[in-house]
């Protein structure tokens, strides 16, 4: 037992204070979304050039000219709106974007994010990543604890391309939420039915007790 | 009478819109992923001949689409973009060496086609310090922390789709098919554009125009676009 796909995004979610500007990276932060609630007041920031996201569109009514960052069709709410590409990386490297959940191959305990590139895997490029990882005020990394092949991606140090440097400040994955603590990972919340020692076992940097 | 840049914008085709794209060309095209593409002006490149083209894009099409038509035709050299994701015949030509592909941030990417249109030579940006794209640039400390500098990146031509002009070339965009448009305009030479609706000065109220027509050259009227879904997503109705 851990948290599943779905506990995570809600578990995300839960992490926003309302009347945030939100960011949201393709993959598993994108069900983010879903467990919003309507009273938190989360504007959702699409790097295309979209403020004010709002849920896929109902069958029949898709515009191929209004997408979220990951291509899908989207809808805009009530306040929203459409800028360029210049404006929108304004808003992400000036800082204006409160929070940005990202995807992650590795996260290291000093906060260093790789989520671009594995070396001798295919090239996805790099999109908004390194611009979102270091220009938003605070990087959340969603991600499975390891890797399809079994290998911790929580790490002392990141082995693969990195995206940024010392960005990242909390990790939530299936095994637990845990804070960036510079000579370790900082345990906040353990999973559903998880031990301290699978936590450690599938974690490739130490685990400090929690903040009492 | 000698004839200023400004005069007869409005071109009868496409082909004659697209008038001096030559061989080794930079072209800029608007477009994030399939959305916006201008898929008439995309098509008469393919048509006018001209090869070892040199794409500036974010994504460079996908799903055979959009810039995959020119990867396909075999009429690109270099690409600079800021993702290739999925895009089979840029991930088939960039492991062959068929084409030479420079990964770029996607926000250094525009701002670096902002600074070519606003007169600046290069800027110093957060992003990418620490990483592979930092590697053979200048890193510089300032008040504690550290940026790197990027270069300017101007273009021969910039394609763009438009919802609306005016025959000044004054546009207006729809929804998120703006992105890149107005910032590829000002960073080309020339800016060429395919418009949906062609309306008379004075037709687009001054508060309302997205680009000012001093950064569109020509352009073209595409009454009917393809419009292609990259992934239709959608809810069902309660």
């Amino acid at each position: 037992m851990a948290f599943t796909r779905e506990q995570i995004a809600e578990r995300a979610a839960r992490e926003i204070p309302s009347g945030c500007v939100v960011n949201l990276g393709i993959g598993l932060p994108t069900l983010v979304a879903s467990y919003l609630r309507d009273d938190q007041e989360v504007w959702l920031h699409s790097e295309n050039g979209l403020l004010g996201t709002g849920p896929f569109p109902y069958e029949g009514e898709e515009d191929p000219q209004i997408i979220n960052a990951g291509k899908q069709t989207v809808t805009i709410l009530p306040g929203g709106s459409c800028f360029d590409s210049a404006l929108s990386f304004s808003m992400i490297r000036g800082g204006h974007i409160d929070v940005a959940f990202l995807g992650a191959m590795q996260v290291s305990m000093t906060g260093d994010l790789a989520n671009w590139s594995i070396p001798g895997g295919k090239t996805m490029g790099i999109g908004g990543a390194m611009d979102l990882s270091s220009g938003c005020r605070q990087v959340i990394a969603l991600t499975t604890h390891q890797s399809k092949k079994g290998e911790p991606k929580l790490v002392s140090e990141c082995t693969f391309p990195l995206t940024a440097k010392g960005v990242v400040s909390r990790v939530i994955t299936d095994l637990a939420v845990l804070d960036v603590a510079q000579d370790g990972f900082r345990l906040v919340e353990l999973g559903p039915k998880v031990t301290q020692a699978e936590l450690e076992a599938a974690t490739g940097a130490p685990i400090l007790a929690p903040k009492v | 009478m000698n004839v200023g840049r400004h005069a007869n914008k409005v071109k009868d085709s496409v082909a004659a819109a697209l008038e001096g794209v030559a061989d080794g060309a930079t072209i800029a095209v608007g477009g994030f992923g399939l959305c916006g593409n201008p898929e008439a002006l995309i098509r008469g490149v393919v048509e006018c001949g001209a090869k070892n083209l040199h794409i500036v894009s974010n994504n460079a099409g996908n799903m055979g689409k959009g810039l995959a038509q020119w990867l396909k035709a075999g009429i690109v050299g270099r690409v600079t973009c800021s993702y290739v994701g999925n895009n089979e015949d840029l991930q088939r030509m960039m492991k062959s060496g068929e084409v030479a592909v420079t990964l770029v941030p996607q926000g250094t990417l525009v701002e670096r086609l902002r600074a070519a249109g606003a007169g600046i030579a290069g800027f110093y940006t957060p992003t990418g310090v620490g990483t592979v794209v930092a590697e053979g640039k200048e890193v510089k400390e300032f008040h504690g922390k550290e940026y790197l500098l990027e270069e300017a990146l101007p273009v021969d031509f910039a394609l763009l789709r438009a919802r609306r002009a005016d025959s000044f070339g004054n546009l207006r965009f729809w929804r998120t098919a703006q992105n890149y448009m107005p910032i590829m305009a000002t960073a080309a030479e020339t800016a060429i554009a395919e418009v949906e609706e062609l309306v008379p000065l004075g037709g687009i109220d001054p508060d309302d125009v997205h680009l000012p027509g001093i950064f569109v050259h020509r352009m073209a009227v595409v009454a009917e676009h393809e419009d292609p879904f990259e992934y239709k997503t959608s809810r069902k109705r309660d």
